[in-house]
């Protein structure tokens, strides 16, 4: 079996090279300590990277509003992702449906710094996601467990999120998301090769990413964190429950003060360990966004369960 | 991970830690033998043996540099005649002149860099550098890597890539446009940092 290493990480993806892999894996790495902001316009863009975001996801709706318009949520107008990318100097991503490998083509050929495979968006395949071996582009993926994250990255994406429930300013699918990920991680430890091969039929997934996972207790991509983060301590809260990097939907342009909001969620994330500079920065805030009660919220209009 | 007694180097090796790959920079120092400390408030760079500015993004690092009180400290230090290594971003920061866009840093080495001067991620990847003072073969992983357009007098060219110098040092510092810490195992670039570390830390105390 042919082994790639990237630092300490050692698996072997099909269609990946070892260069590859590295400057894939190495993108979401610069990354890492920093906050993505979603943003729906060259002005917010700008708002972002003046608050120190680490990069930009470019779509035509925030999630809270792609929720409250309903309809087909599509791939973003090129028009409006090039605006962006013409206006700031950090990264740029984008969404592209579940399973719409052309829209995902077509960000790939304006040069898109990464894709985002999106439960964001409604799905245009019920059965199968993108091959994104086939890309040279980055793709993210969100997760809500071991299996679908390690069926991600089997099929190529070179980082996981932590779905959430999008555009609900509510935290706790997130968490719930962070916490079942991790534990089943740990869950591995200590289990012979039959036991592991069962897993690995169970997930879907060849039973060398399951064994590389087992024995050395993380996932081999960066570990971000994304869905319902609305306020510098819910960004603290995900960092210390193991994300490496935190999404912010909704939850910035949606309050009160996105550019105070934006700032303080950037240094919330910077300093995530500190209670004393979490209250600081916590302090004048404005409103943030309204959130929803995933409770009382309709199975169907929950996003984290799309996908395969 | 390494211990002071196989590290030689007495001091751990300070890496900003604000935003970007710093966990791959220890991870990297500490397969070398040194040991690290991560440098998030002004406290945390008493006693250092070394520093090094991580790959990120230069604009977030500058931000959370003034709001937390880091830029004058930091520059202090990265003045003191400390051993110095800096990638991608870190490189950012210390350029006498950034272009697109203009940026203000601490102009420390007399270098012309271009932010994204290679392109978009889509042209990121690992390519082969020309160099005199690395093995044959020594290659460099660029991430929406800083293109350096202009070296001034007094800063040494270490290696290349095509006609791009892209490791340059100037006295104790040292800054790379590509990411030696991404890659497995032991690395040259990052050997010869850890090299001026251990040197450094044989000179007498305020010796630099």
């Amino acid at each position: 079996m042919a082994s790639l290493q990237t630092k300490d990480r050692s698996v072997s993806i099909p269609g990946f090279t070892a260069e590859e892999l590295v400057s894939k894996i190495g993108f979401f790495e610069q990354l890492k300590g920093g906050v993505i902001m979603d943003v729906i316009d060259p002005e917010q863009a700008r708002i972002a990277e003046d608050a120190g975001a680490c990069a930009v996801m470019a779509l035509e709706r925030v999630p809270a509003d792609i929720r409250k318009h309903g309809g087909v949520a599509r791939a973003s107008d090129p028009d409006m992702i090039a605006s962006i990318q013409r206006t700031v100097s950090i990264p740029v991503m984008a969404k592209v449906r579940i399973g719409h490998f052309v829209e995902a083509q077509m960000l790939e050929s304006m040069e898109v710094d990464c894709i985002d495979e999106s439960e964001v968006l409604t799905p245009a395949d019920d059965e199968f996601q993108i091959d994104k071996r086939m890309f040279k582009t980055p793709f993210v993926c969100g997760c809500r467990d071991l299996g679908e994250a390690l069926r991600r990255i089997h099929e190529g994406a070179s980082m996981i999120r932590t779905k959430g429930e999008a555009g609900t300013g509510n935290v706790v699918e997130a968490v719930r998301h962070m916490r079942t990920l991790l534990s089943q991680i740990r869950g591995l430890l200590g289990m012979d090769v039959l036991q592991l091969e069962k897993k690995a039929v169970e997930m879907r997934v060849p039973f060398d990413l399951v064994a590389w996972v087992a024995e050395r207790q993380k996932l081999p991509v960066p570990n971000f964190s994304a869905g319902g983060v609305a306020t510098p301590a819910d960004a603290a809260l995900m960092m210390q429950l193991g994300a490496e990097t935190v999404f912010v939907g909704s939850g910035i342009f949606k309050s009160g003060d996105p550019s105070q909001r934006a700032k303080a969620m950037v240094r919330a994330v910077a300093h995530f360990n500190e209670p004393k500079i979490l209250v600081e920065i916590s302090r004048g805030l404005g409103e943030a966004m309204v959130g929803i009660d995933i409770n009382l919220m309709p199975a169907h209009e929950r996003m984290a369960g799309r996908g395969v | 991970m390494a211990s002071e007694a196989e590290g030689g180097a007495t001091l751990p090796v300070g890496v900003l830690a604000l935003q970007g790959d710093f966990v791959d920079h220890e991870a990297a120092l500490q397969r070398h033998g040194l040991r690290t400390r991560q440098v998030r408030t002004v406290a945390d760079l008493d006693s250092l043996g070394g520093l090094v500015l991580p790959g990120g993004e230069s604009t977030t690092m500058l931000k959370l540099l003034d709001v937390d009180g880091l830029w004058e400290p930091l520059g202090a230090v990265l003045r003191s005649g400390l051993p110095v290594f800096a990638t991608c971003a870190g490189m950012i920061l210390l350029a006498e002149q950034v272009e697109n866009p203009v940026q203000r840093s601490y102009a420390l080495l007399p270098i012309t860099v271009v932010r994204n001067g290679y392109g978009r991620q889509f042209h990121s990847g690992t390519f082969v550098l020309n160099s005199a003072v690395l093995p044959a073969g020594t290659s460099g992983t660029f991430i929406r890597a800083p293109r350096i357009t202009r070296v001034g007098i007094g800063c040494d060219v270490l290696a290349a890539r095509g006609a791009d110098p892209v490791l340059v040092q100037k006295g104790p510092i040292m800054a790379a446009c590509f990411h030696p810490e991404l890659q497995p195992g032991l690395n040259p670039v990052v050997a010869r940092f850890v090299a001026a570390v251990r040197k450094h830390a044989m000179l007498p105390a305020g010796g630099a």
